[in-house]
Formats: structure tokens, C-alpha cells, sequence
């Protein structure tokens, strides 16, 4: 087996472990109940999560993620619920505004050489900002088309549901996985993020790549908000903070190396249901505390992070490892 | 003697490699023209205060105690300023704390839970409100010990590494306080966040001491030198015979000890220690501060000072705002399109681009 399988392998194992002690203690586990609110309730991050692993991948970071879902919950909200637009044109406008936004901050990083985690934060401030500048109350949205993706739900023997939101998170796992490794995009994202002057000089159009990420990772933002709004019916300007910082921690435990280059898109996935898992066996055991989840998160992601050194010190190409060593931040 | 260019080993950034012209071998005597810059950004923000507010500039004496709004802006840098002397010195080293909110609460949320044994008739001298500020310090030094040991002797990447506490650390703060957010009545500790001495507020003062502290121990001793040999390459460094180390493990305690001081000042100012909000986000304003200050991500020379004034550059924002009739509900879009214009301006390329049109072509 190729050594850069295994930190893959090891997130699926502690995923399969974890679900596995989740369901000897909660039967309800092993229903399709608990599976279909398990991709239900993590999609709208996992969607962005995805999102930031092609950023990862091509060494960046993206700190705007959390407020970019709080800013389209808003506008949708207000667009739908006060102003009375059709959903599917503020969906439009909104992926429209996400990804040139997203492209902005990509533009600024490439052309500009700012570091990403600044422009980003700047981008986290700006969209917070905008959002509550568009309303700092909470609004519900009432339309028959939101009635109508809810009632848009498979229904399993069990009564399991698999809803509109799951289907949404599974069909962008797989377009993420095809743009990731079967498209000439997704190979100009792990070149740029292995060795930009590298792939600058083997004619990776480096500036083009790096907008087309940022733009990419706001637009899967955009409708991980989307998706939110949905599943909530209704816009808050001030839901989703930090969420980026869970998205960075589910990106990296699910195989992605931060420095770039390395990662995998299904690794992300099983990340985000290894940690839904966790935080629904915390809900389900009304016994722990919820700051325990975090501390799980942390140990979890120091255990992986850990994991990967390891391996990859025991790499047979040192250069590799050198590089490695000696990568700068990512920016 | 030290080397400029980071860019010649490393290549990720050779767009940054024209700003100083490759090499250079002595420290300018004025700095770079980004520290120009900035102070022209400070000036500015302060003048448009000035417009808004005529009063701006006034100071005046309210009950022995300094007030203004340029108080205003000191008072609230403060703990920010402790922050960023610490953060300066870990990204000079090519780190970065995003732990030090986390760290913040954890501190604050410990010296309150001990405060209160001492107020409850605790008699053990480990909960005088002296000791109390000592242990803090020290549970703020073993937070920065764990990053540093990750970085240092792990060598994980700072920013996952310190992540990692950044997540678990509210949870820990949490566990401190039972989930709950204490708060206490002692004085004599909350002088540390509330206090006034001749007029000035105390935390201007501590933070100031530190600032002047730190600046004394890089700038007077070789220490600076090798932090920023570090920072520029560790490899060569460790070949030179530097404890390459050692310096990344002590600058990210020195960082924890900053955010235990800068926690204390957060809960002394209010009384208590909430454990989801105190020190929330602050890690982001301080590396804000120390990016615009000058100091480059990619680790090297750093500037104290200059940290010093980017955190103003923000906390004069953020009171000029105030005082303005702008909505407070906009702050945060101005503060996005404030810091995009200053760190624009500090970009040779963003300069070069705005120059081009009005540049003869040779």
C-alpha cells in the first residue's frame, strides 16, 4: 500500500472505530435514522469543507468561510422572506456574489501578494460586516418553495430520512472528488500547492488557478448558506462563527496536509462524519458536558497531525521531507 | 549582520524579493518605507477621528482618572499590545499562535476560579491575588509550552499546532469554570484590569512596560539576532550553532505568558471570566496588527514597535467608529475595507500596479 493512502485509512479506521462504539452504546446508531440526520445536520459545513480542501490542497487557507454562510443566510432571508424574490434568483445572485468575492480574494492574494490568512480575514470582517449591516435580526423565511424542498425528503422503512440537504452534500462529494482528480483543474490545484515555482515553470497558469480555488471554496460556501437556509428557514447574521476553524480542523483530519499539495476530497468527508458522529453521541449522552467536544476535536486533530509527521518522516524521498520541513506558511 | 532575503533559499515568494533589492547587511537606519506607511495610515485614521469628533484629541481629569478618546484607544490596545509582542516574536521565528485567545480565557477563567477561593475564606497562600497573578503566568507559559513543544520538537506547523489548543483551549476554560462564568469582587485583582496609577490606566502601563521589556531583551542582547536567524532559515541556523529549538520553544512561551497577562487584564476589567467570549478573536486582531506592523508571515526581521502601532492603527479604527454616527452595525465592513487599504498601500506590487499607468517605460 502507497504511504500516502495511510493517514486516509487511519481516518476512515477511527471514523469506523468511533461509529462502532457509538452504536454498542446507542443501538439507534445502526438505523437509518441517526444516518440520515448525520448527513443532514453536517452538510452545510461539510459542503464548505469541501470547498476548503481544495484551497488547502493548493496551499492557501480560507478564513472567510463562517461568515460567508452567515452573509448568504441573511440575504437570502431578506431577499425571500422580506423583499419577496423568487428562491431560485437569489440563489443566482448569491452564488454570483460568493464567487466574486471569492475570486477577489484570490486576485488580491496572487496579484498583490498578500498573505491568504490576511486577505481572508479581511474577507471573514468584510462578509460578517455585511452581514449585519443587511439586519442584525433574525429573519424567517416563509415560501411555498422552501415548504417544497422540505417536504423533499426520501423516507426509509425505518422512518430514516434522507432529505434534500444529504443529497446535496453527497452529490458535491462526488463532483468535488471528479474536479479533484479527473479534471486538469483539480491537478493544477495539487501541483500549485506541491511546488508553485515548479508549476509555474511546467506552465500551470498559476494566477488563473489560485483565483479559480478562492472563487470555488466561496462558492461552495455560498451554498453550504444556501443549503443552511433551507434546512433552517430562516437567515441570522450571527450563526456560523469560528465554523471555519472546524472546517481547517476537519479538512486536516480527514488527510490534507496544510502546507499543501497533499490531500483527498472523500478524506474530508469521512473527517466531517467522524466528528458529526462524536458530536451526536454527545448529544445523545446527556452525561458529558458539551466543552468536551472540543477538547475531542483537539485531541483528535492532534492524534492525526501527529500521525502524519510520523509517516511522513519515514518517507523514502527525503527531499520530499525537506520540503516539507522548510515550507513556509501557507499564503 | 543578517540577510534580507528569504526569497533566495525559499523561492515561494519571490514576488517579495524586490522590496529591499535582494541582500542587504545593515539594518537601515529609518526602517523600510513601510513603516512610513503606516504611521501615515495612523495619522490619517486619527485626523478623520478628529473631524468627526472635534473633541478627539481631549483629554481631560475625571475623578484622578485620565478620559478621552485617545485614552480610550490606548486602554483598549493594551491587552492587544501584550498579544502582539508576543506574536510578533513567534511569527518572526516563522510561527504563528492562533492559540493565544483560547489561552486568554484559560487564564482568566483560572485566576478567577482561584480569586474566589480566596474571597470564599481560602487561606492557602496560593490564593493571594499576587500568587494568583504568578500562577496565571505560569499556566499561560506551560499553554505556550505545548505549542512549543509541538512546533519545536514535533515539528508540526505552527498554525495546525496551535490550533489544536486554539479548539480544545475554550473547552478546557470551560471545564475550568464548570461552564459557567464567574465573577468575583477583589479589588486588589482587578486592579490589574481597572486600576489607575498617576491618572494613567494601569493596563497602558503594563503594557507598555512589556513592550519596552521585550523591545530591551531582542534589541540589547543577541537574542534578536537569533530569532531572526531562525526565522529565516532554522536549518542554517542550527548548523551555525544556535539552538534553533530552543528559541521557537521559549518565543511561543514568552507568546502564552503575553496572552495569561493579557487574559487577567480582560477579567480584571470586568470582574469575571467568560469562557465562550473572553479573548474571542483576539488572535486574529494581534496577527492583523503585527502584519500590518511590518513584520511578514514568512518569518525574519520583525518589528516590535511597529506591531505596537498597527494594534493602535486598529483600536483607533474601532473608537473612531465609535464616537462617528456610523451605525455600529457597519464597523466591521469599515474595519475590512480599512485594513485592505493599508495593507494594499504596504504591497510594493499593489504599488507598482496604481504607478504603472503614470511610469515612463524604459
Amino acid at each position: 500500500m502507497r504511504s500516502r493512502y495511510i493517514p486516509l485509512l487511519m481516518t476512515f479506521v477511527v471514523f469506523v472505530a468511533l461509529y462502532l462504539i457509538a452504536y454498542s452504546r446507542f443501538s439507534s446508531f445502526g438505523s437509518m435514522r441517526v444516518v440520515g440526520n448525520l448527513l443532514r445536520d453536517n452538510a452545510y459545513w461539510g459542503i464548505a469543507a469541501i470547498g476548503m480542501t481544495f484551497v488547502i490542497i493548493s496551499g492557501g487557507i480560507d478564513l472567510s468561510v463562517g461568515s460567508v454562510i452567515a452573509f448568504t443566510g441573511v440575504f437570502c432571508a431578506l431577499m425571500i422572506g422580506r423583499n419577496g424574490w423568487d428562491p431560485l434568483a437569489t440563489f443566482a445572485v448569491i452564488l454570483t456574489i460568493g464567487t466574486l468575492f471569492g475570486a477577489t480574494m484570490g486576485f488580491f492574494i496572487h496579484y498583490f501578494k498578500i498573505p491568504a490568512f490576511i486577505v481572508t480575514l479581511s474577507g471573514l470582517f468584510l462578509a460578517r460586516g455585511m452581514a449585519y449591516v443587511l439586519s442584525t435580526d433574525s429573519i424567517r423565511i416563509d415560501h411555498p418553495f422552501y415548504k417544497q424542498i422540505s417536504d423533499l425528503v426520501y423516507v426509509f422503512p425505518d422512518r430514516g430520512r434522507f432529505t434534500f440537504a444529504a443529497g446535496m452534500f453527497l452529490l458535491i462529494l462526488i463532483v468535488g472528488i471528479f474536479l479533484a482528480h479527473f479534471t486538469r483543474f483539480g491537478r493544477n490545484v495539487y501541483a500549485l500547492g506541491g511546488n508553485s515555482d515548479a508549476a509555474l515553470l511546467l506552465g500551470v497558469p498559476v494566477g488563473r488557478t489560485t483565483i479559480l480555488v478562492y472563487a470555488l471554496s466561496s462558492f461552495l460556501t455560498v451554498l453550504a448558506g444556501i443549503v443552511l437556509s433551507l434546512s433552517k428557514q430562516s437567515g441570522d447574521s450571527t450563526i456560523a462563527v469560528g465554523l471555519e476553524l472546524d472546517v481547517i480542523a476537519a479538512v486536516v483530519i480527514g488527510g490534507t496536509l496544510l502546507t499543501g499539495g497533499v490531500g483527498y476530497v472523500i478524506g474530508t468527508f469521512i473527517a466531517v462524519m467522524t466528528l458529526g458522529t462524536i458530536q451526536t453521541y454527545l448529544t445523545l449522552d446527556g452525561s458529558l458536558t458539551p466543552w468536551w467536544i472540543k477538547i475531542v476535536i483537539g485531541i483528535l486533530l492532534f492524534s492525526f497531525v501527529a500521525l502524519q509527521k510520523l509517516l511522513s518522516s519515514r518517507k523514502r524521498v527525503q527531499s520530499a521531507k525537506e520540503q516539507l520541513a522548510t515550507a513556509p506558511l501557507p499564503s | 549582520m543578517e540577510l534580507e532575503s528569504k526569497d533566495a533559499y525559499s523561492g515561494q515568494d519571490a514576488g517579495q524579493k524586490s522590496r529591499n533589492g535582494g541582500f542587504r547587511i545593515t539594518r537601515p537606519k529609518g526602517g523600510d518605507s513601510r513603516a512610513l506607511w503606516t504611521l501615515v495610515a495612523l495619522l490619517v485614521i486619527l485626523l478623520s477621528g478628529r473631524l468627526i469628533s472635534p473633541n478627539f484629541f481631549e483629554i481631560r481629569m475625571v475623578n484622578d482618572r485620565l478620559v478621552g478618546s485617545l485614552i480610550n484607544i490606548l486602554d483598549s490596545s493594551a491587552p492587544y499590545v501584550l498579544l502582539a509582542v508576543g506574536m510578533t516574536l513567534v511569527i518572526a521565528v516563522k510561527g504563528i499562535d492562533l492559540s493565544v485567545g483560547a489561552v486568554m480565557a484559560i487564564c482568566a477563567a483560572a485566576a478567577v476560579v482561584l480569586i474566589r477561593n480566596y474571597e470564599n475564606g481560602a487561606t492557602a497562600f496560593y490564593f493571594q491575588p499576587g500568587f494568583v497573578i504568578l500562577i496565571t503566568i505560569v499556566i499561560g507559559a506551560v499553554c505556550g509550552l505545548f505549542n512549543g513543544v509541538l512546533v519545536a520538537f514535533l515539528d508540526l506547523q505552527p498554525i495546525i499546532a496551535t490550533l489544536i489548543l486554539m479548539v480544545a483551549g475554550r473547552g478546557v476554560a470551560q471545564l475550568i469554570t464548570g461552564g459557567q462564568s464567574p465573577t468575583f469582587t477583589n479589588d486588589a485583582f482587578a486592579f490589574i484590569g481597572r486600576g489607575v496609577v498617576f491618572g494613567i490606566p494601569f493596563p497602558i502601563l503594563i503594557a507598555v512596560a512589556v513592550l519596552i521589556a521585550a523591545i530591551i531583551l531582542v534589541r540589547r542582547t543577541a537574542l534578536g539576532l537569533l530569532i531572526e536567524s531562525v526565522g529565516v532559515n532554522d536549518r542554517a541556523s542550527y548548523y551555525a550553532g544556535i539552538q534553533a529549538r530552543m528559541i521557537k520553544l521559549s518565543v511561543y512561551m514568552l507568546s502564552g505568558m503575553c496572552a495569561a497577562i493579557a487574559g487577567m487584564i480582560v477579567a480584571g476589567e470586568v470582574k469575571s471570566a467568560d469562557p465562550h467570549k473572553a479573548g474571542l478573536f483576539f488572535e486574529l486582531d494581534a496577527i492583523l496588527a503585527v502584519v500590518i506592523g511590518g513584520t511578514a508571515l514568512t518569518g525574519g526581521r520583525f518589528y516590535l514597535a511597529m506591531s505596537a502601532l498597527g494594534v493602535l492603527i486598529i483600536q483607533s479604527l474601532l473608537v473612531g467608529l465609535y464616537v462617528s454616527s456610523l451605525h455600529p452595525t457597519t464597523n466591521l465592513v469599515v474595519k475590512a475595507f480599512v485594513v485592505l487599504a493599508v495593507l494594499l498601500i504596504q504591497s510594493p506590487e499593489f504599488r507598482r500596479f496604481i504607478t504603472k499607468p503614470f511610469r515612463r517605460t524604459s
